[in-house]
């Protein structure tokens, strides 16, 4: 057995992945993406899950996310079964505990950065303008106070990111999912959302899981999980492994 | 949620105009096309507008109101002698030529109507006394008649002034408003004697016989009557109409004519507003995924998308319409055009701009269906 699958599966974990299948396609242009695949990543960390391209990191993300069905296995998120969830149930559950950063924010073009910010609560039931009063509270947890009333096209990449971390945790969720929320940016708007990611993991209570292939972030990450060919190769639990790590490589 | 589409609708203006174009387009072809078919049809029984009564007697192979089957005068009181018609009384409908004072000619429809009992005479007059139609020579003309008589003419004809037909003369003593004809010559009233006199002579010049049932009976029950005992076609004049409207509907090319435009503005308004509407989800497919993903659900999604097609709808149909009611407007003060837009033209049209939107939401709703929130991360 892998030397990352040998960690015994524990229930009270933030993600607790075990044994998923994903293939994409059939016949000769079946491709096996996650073989086996089983990771944990705990509440109260900034957890990075790193590895190179088509090694099947977005994948999982998506899975542990809800997004995409795996084929065999058990998800449990939050202590929740998502295998054995229903598409209404998932999508409520994603409503109700998980904040989204993406790789190219994916804030809506026409809204302005507190009615973007306000959508996760506006999904949730809230009146808008209630919801609007509270992401402008969120931008200004985010240094974004005095953009409240800018449109995306309007602000920078990095004002980007940040309008879309506030969005992320506007209805403060348990889990954070961030798919690549650097490789947009320039080093120091990238550090600078990695402190704000780093500052929302914090809580102990929280979990924030970063996919990404920027190694310069790499010192933020309380855990790290190393991916290759659909499996988890290596695990690191504390800041010096990852340092150490990184060092030697 | 739904405060959220719609700012995401219009915040893309130039696909908002676009969409809001393509169902004016479509509301202004529909609605223009539907409103000259009914002002057509409208035109063609418009003498039954101009000589208001509620039976129509005529030779029984007449299939519509401007078809002249000459009666022979004595079928007047074989009309009469039927139980149940309280009056009966002559009318000559016909074609004419009226040669105005400068040589020039023109065509008119000439109504010649019983002298004595001057029914069918003009409902609305504007100028003159309808009693000097007993008067030697005299006439009633349509107002678009002194538009159209005295047209090469530097002064406008009036009451006084004379004309002839066929060699007879026409002296003008009353104007009244008329429903134009859909011959297109003006409405010239005179008696059903002297109608005889104009037109060339002829063994049988009766073109119709007007009656009315006696008080308590229905008209319906009289004409059927009336048929039954002299052999000839009676009608109510809302049965002749519909016959007429059902004789120019199959044997002229109006229908496929105005039929071919309401389906152009129904497929054009469609393409336009369907493709525009599916470019606008395609290109927003990432941020509805990454909605999606964030907790909406599909459903919800198809509702956004079907009020952004709706409030489109709307709109655009409402600017449509007022563009066709001004124009319509417009038209109807040139005299020239025919346009009716009966209520059921708006409802028809609105009922077609639904389809059209729920046909494009439907596209975008089925391409919703389809998405995988999990493209949000690709």
């Amino acid at each position: 057995m892998h030397p990352a699958n040998l960690k015994p599966p524990m229930v009270n974990l933030g993600i607790d992945v075990r044994g998923i299948d994903k293939t994409f396609g059939s016949g000769d242009s079946r491709t096996p993406v996650l073989k086996q695949t089983t990771f944990h990543a705990e509440l109260g960390k900034l957890t990075f899950l790193v590895g190179p391209s088509g090694c099947g990191k977005t994948t999982l993300l998506s899975i542990i996310a809800g997004t995409l069905h795996a084929d065999g296995g058990e998800i449990d998120v939050l202590g929740h079964r998502l295998d054995k969830m229903k598409g209404g149930a998932v999508t409520k559950f994603r409503a109700r505990h998980l904040g989204f950063i993406f790789q190219q924010f994916n804030l809506l073009p026409t809204l302005t950065a507190a009615e973007n910010v306000s959508v996760p609560l506006v999904i949730q039931g809230w009146s808008p303008s209630k919801a609007e009063k509270q992401a402008c509270l969120t931008l200004e947890r985010v240094g974004m106070s005095n953009r409240c009333n800018y449109r995306p096209s309007k602000l920078s990449g990095g004002q980007q990111q940040r309008v879309a971390i506030a969005r992320a945790l506007v209805h403060e969720p348990p889990l954070i999912i961030c798919d690549e929320p650097t490789s947009s940016l320039d080093s120091e708007n990238g550090q600078q959302v990695m402190q704000l990611l780093r500052n929302a993991a914090s809580q102990a209570n929280r979990l924030v899981l970063v996919v990404t292939h920027d190694s310069r972030v790499y010192k933020y990450a309380d855990a790290m999980a190393e991916m290759e060919d659909g499996r988890i190769l290596r695990t690191f639990n504390s800041q010096d492994e990852i340092a150490r790590h990184t060092s030697t490589n | 949620m739904f405060r959220l589409a719609l700012k995401m609708l219009v915040g893309d203006s130039a696909k908002y105009l676009m969409l809001i174009s393509g169902i004016v387009f479509a509301t202004v072809l529909m609605t223009q096309g539907f409103s000259l078919f009914c002002g057509l049809l409208s035109w063609t029984f418009s003498t039954l507008r101009n000589v208001e009564v509620p039976i129509w007697v005529a030779d029984p192979k007449v299939e519509q109101v401007n078809d002249n089957k000459p009666l022979r005068d004595t079928d007047v009181n074989r009309v009469r002698s039927v139980q149940g018609v309280a009056w009966a009384v002559p009318l000559y409908q016909g074609n004419m030529q009226a040669r105005l004072a400068d040589g020039s000619s023109k065509m008119i429809t000439l109504l010649g109507i019983d002298s004595s009992t001057l029914i069918g005479a003009p409902a609305r007059l504007v100028a003159g006394r309808l009693e000097d139609l007993r008067l030697p020579n005299t006439v009633i003309i349509d107002e678009y008649g002194v538009e159209r008589l005295s047209q090469d003419s530097n002064k406008k004809i009036g009451i006084g002034d004379v004309f002839e037909i066929n060699d007879h003369e026409a002296r003008i003593v009353g104007i009244c408003k008329a429903v134009r004809s859909f011959t297109g010559g003006p409405y010239v009233y005179t008696t059903y004697e002297r109608a005889v006199q104009y037109v060339p002579q002829q063994r049988k010049l009766l073109t119709f016989v007007l009656a009315a049932p006696q008080p308590g009976l229905d008209a319906e029950v009289v004409a059927l009557r009336i048929q039954k005992e002299t052999g000839l076609g009676a009608y109510t004049s809302e049965q002749l109409m519909w016959s007429t409207i059902r004789w120019y509907f199959v044997n002229t090319g109006i229908p496929i004519n105005v039929g071919t435009i309401v389906m152009i503005g129904f497929i054009i308004g469609a393409a336009i507003t369907a493709q525009t509407f599916y470019n606008f989800v395609l290109e927003n497919t990432r941020n509805l995924a990454a909605l999606m993903a964030m907790g909406a659900s599909t459903r919800r999604l198809c509702a956004m998308l079907m009020l952004q097609a709706i409030t489109v709808g709307f709109i655009g149909y409402g600017i449509g319409l007022g563009v066709v009611t001004l124009l319509g407007t417009q038209l109807l003060r040139l005299g020239r055009v025919p346009f009716l837009m009966l209520w059921q033209v708006p409802v028809g049209v609105f009922v077609a701009i639904l389809i059209i939107c729920l046909f494009s939401a439907l596209l975008g709703i089925i391409r919703i269906a389809r998405l995988e929130p999990a493209i949000v991360f690709r």
